[in-house]
């Protein structure tokens, strides 16, 4: 018994097994612990739909609401807003938002102002680069940021710039045009962000 | 009396045979080169330091609240109510900022002096592992107070994972543990900040120290006391030109020690703000998730590797690269040992190609820093004049820095790797040798 020959092959193996066997508990006994990093069912319950009278919102103005702890951008766009959209074309990264935006919006709203009504911009206002809200800079006026600038939104964080379809112009940090959310109008003056139109509607 | 320490000394001897030894290995014969300057004080302090944020954190954890409803809250309680709550608060807050002054300048000088290099590839490394625990443990702290710029700056760095392709969102959301900065993200940062991390760093910090007392400590001449000359007036085998670590250096630490705390008692006590860098204004507000802050920026000492992000545009309809760049920057200094293989190790000895592509190097870092701060954005004009478009400059001007950041470490490789370098001759020892 004492000397006997030691069997390395053997030792080998049995080493091994312990290893994996112990490897694989170790991982299994991780998996709790990630998936407790999850959002938890209370905080996926909350996102209840937001129902927003738009009688208020003057032209021209912003209103902010929150779905989903998300702030969205209501906007009242002036007919110069509107008109300035076509002529942005060539300076923005997927004007047609048919392209690398082209999951940014429901179907209903992938259109030239991004909108159900063209006057109407509802918009989840988070920047598509690491998600600031950007600051809505509507007026058409030079500014330090864009000597020509077309009225739109202008990102503190990392000065992403967005026209007033919330569409992404080149040369920024942004990849994508912002979010619109599902949503639709109850009546005239009234929105509801969360639920978009009944089908066929 | 001297009589009862000798005899409780002797007991726990006794009981801890290795005790004794370890302590004369670490401290009293220890032998380090005796030409340390004031570059070799900024390690000893980061240990100060480290013990500083440990103590004052502790205490702060005493009357903190870590819930979103109430964390603002409590820190404002903790600044108003609490006993010294204001000085235990300002000493955590200028320590961390005081950290990393200490570890910038304490990687600075390892990479000027070539401490990095073969045999303490190690020590670099695990001081590498070390600032990554720190920028992490920094920006989790940062996020405490929840005031606006906490919860904005938790949202953009959280969401640099985000733009990790197809798991990026998930990964975000399981990082925060909601769809926004929330309850859950504040909780479990808190969690992060004030156990796992501190454990990691204490951990890494004794690695550290482990694999340098291993290999001894490099010195400004770059020369290897171990393969000089042996014999000293304590070892006749041990270096000629090492002295014992204790009494010698740590009484000129404790020298280090004096300064430092006067300094940092002097921010404490007279501008603990320090003008918005260290504890930035838009930070007394609480967190607003509807109302990012009009100028968002990290604190000071991630400016730099924050202004890369913002100087890679996206392409290809991701914003990944920015975030790459970011990422690149800091890999490339683990990788500092096996880029920069030139046989000199000290910055007096090396090739003047080195010196200039090292003196452009920190300027790029400033400029960046400075970007980083939007300090560009109040300057440029006020230089340029006021009609001037400030996104154009600032990209040009941060898109060069990105270049001479990353291009330092290309002209290392090339000018190391293809024998460039034309150096001075070494000294056999120490030049401040009897
Ligand atoms: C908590 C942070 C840190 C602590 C407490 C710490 C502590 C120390 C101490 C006490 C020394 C010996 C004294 C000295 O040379 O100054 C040292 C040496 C060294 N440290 Fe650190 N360190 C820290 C972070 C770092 C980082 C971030 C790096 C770089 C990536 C680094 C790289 C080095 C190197 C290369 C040496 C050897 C220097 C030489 O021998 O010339 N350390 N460290
Ligand atoms: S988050 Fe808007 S530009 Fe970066």
């Amino acid at each position: 018994m004492a000397n006997e020959v030691v069997d390395h092959g053997r030792r080998r193996f049995l080493t091994s097994a312990t290893a994996v066997v112990g490897g694989v508990g170790i991982v299994s006994a991780a998996v709790p612990f990630i998936k407790s990093w999850e959002p938890s069912a209370r905080a996926k319950a909350a996102g209840a739909p937001v129902t927003q009278s738009l009688k208020k919102i003057e032209s021209g103005q912003q209103l902010i609401v929150a779905w989903r702890s998300l702030p969205v951008f209501i906007v009242n766009r002036t007919p110069e807003q509107l008109a300035a959209l076509p002529k942005q074309d060539p300076r923005l990264v997927d004007p047609k938002s048919d392209g690398s935006s082209s999951e940014q919006q429901p179907k209903y709203a992938q259109n030239e102002t991004r909108s159900i009504k063209p006057e109407w911009l509802v918009m989840v206002g988070i920047c598509t680069h690491l998600g600031c809200v950007p600051n809505y800079v509507g007026e058409m006026k030079p500014e330090p940021f864009d000597p020509n600038w077309q009225g739109g939104y202008y990102c503190p964080c990392h000065h992403s710039r967005y026209d007033m379809a919330g569409r992404v112009y080149r040369g920024v940090p942004a990849p994508k045009n912002m979010q619109i959310p599902p949503y639709h109008f109850v009546d005239d003056t009234t929105v509801q962000i969360g639920v978009g139109p009944k089908e066929g509607a | 009396m001297a009589n009862v320490f000798a005899r409780i000394g002797d007991w726990v001897n006794e009981r801890t045979p290795g005790l004794a030894p370890m302590y004369r290995k670490h401290m009293t014969e220890y032998y380090a080169p005796k030409n340390f300057n004031l570059w070799y004080y900024f390690g000893s302090l980061a240990m100060l330091v480290l013990v500083n944020q440990i103590v004052t954190g502790i205490f702060l954890t005493m009357n903190y609240d870590p819930s979103a409803s109430g964390a603002f809250d409590s820190v404002q309680y903790i600044m108003r109510d609490v006993e010294w709550g204001w000085l235990i608060r300002y000493m955590h807050t200028t320590g961390a900022s005081l950290f990393f002054v200490v570890v910038f300048l304490h990687m600075f000088r390892g990479i000027m002096y070539g401490s990095f290099k073969k045999p303490r590839e190690l020590v670099w490394l695990l001081g590498m592992l070390i600032f990554l625990a720190l920028m992490a443990e920094a920006f989790m702290g940062y996020v405490l107070p929840w005031g606006n710029m906490s919860f904005w700056g938790a949202k953009v760095i959280v969401s640099l994972f985000g733009t990790i392709p197809k798991i990026g969102p998930a990964l975000q959301e399981w990082i925060m543990g909601d769809f926004l900065p929330a309850d859950a993200t504040l909780n479990r940062f808190f969690a992060l900040h004030v156990i796992a991390l501190p454990i990691v760093l204490l951990l890494l910090v004794v690695l550290h120290l482990a694999a340098l007392h291993e290999v001894g400590s490099n010195n400004p001449d770059g020369v290897e006391i171990k393969k000089g000359p042996k014999g000293n007036r304590w070892d006749a085998l041990k270096p000629a030109d090492g002295i014992p670590f204790h009494p010698y250096y740590t009484v000129k630490d404790l020298v280090g020690v004096g300064f430092f705390l006067l300094i940092a008692a002097f921010i404490i006590f007279f501008a603990p703000t320090f003008g918005g860098w260290f504890l930035e204004h838009d930070n007394s507000i609480a967190a607003n998730n509807l109302v990012t802050p009009a100028q968002i920026k990290p604190v000071w000492y991630f400016t730099a590797f924050y202004a890369i992000v913002r100087m890679v545009p996206s392409a290809f309809g991701t914003a990944v690269w920015g975030v790459l760049g970011m990422f690149g920057s800091i890999a490339l200094l683990f990788a500092l040992p096996w880029i920069d293989v030139g046989p000199v190790k000290s910055i007096r000895y090396r090739g003047t190609g080195y010196k200039v592509a090292l003196t452009i190097f920190v300027i790029a870092f400033f400029c960046l820093m400075a970007l980083g701060m939007d300090l560009t954005d109040e300057y440029f004009p006020r230089i340029f004049g006021a009609g001037i478009d400030i996104t154009l400059w600032d990209n040009v001007f941060g898109r060069i820095m990105t270049v001479a950041y990353f291009g330092f470490f290309v002209f290392l490789w090339l000018y190391t790797h293809l024998g460039w370098e034309k150096t001075k001759p070494v000294p056999d020892r120490v030049t401040t040798h009897d």
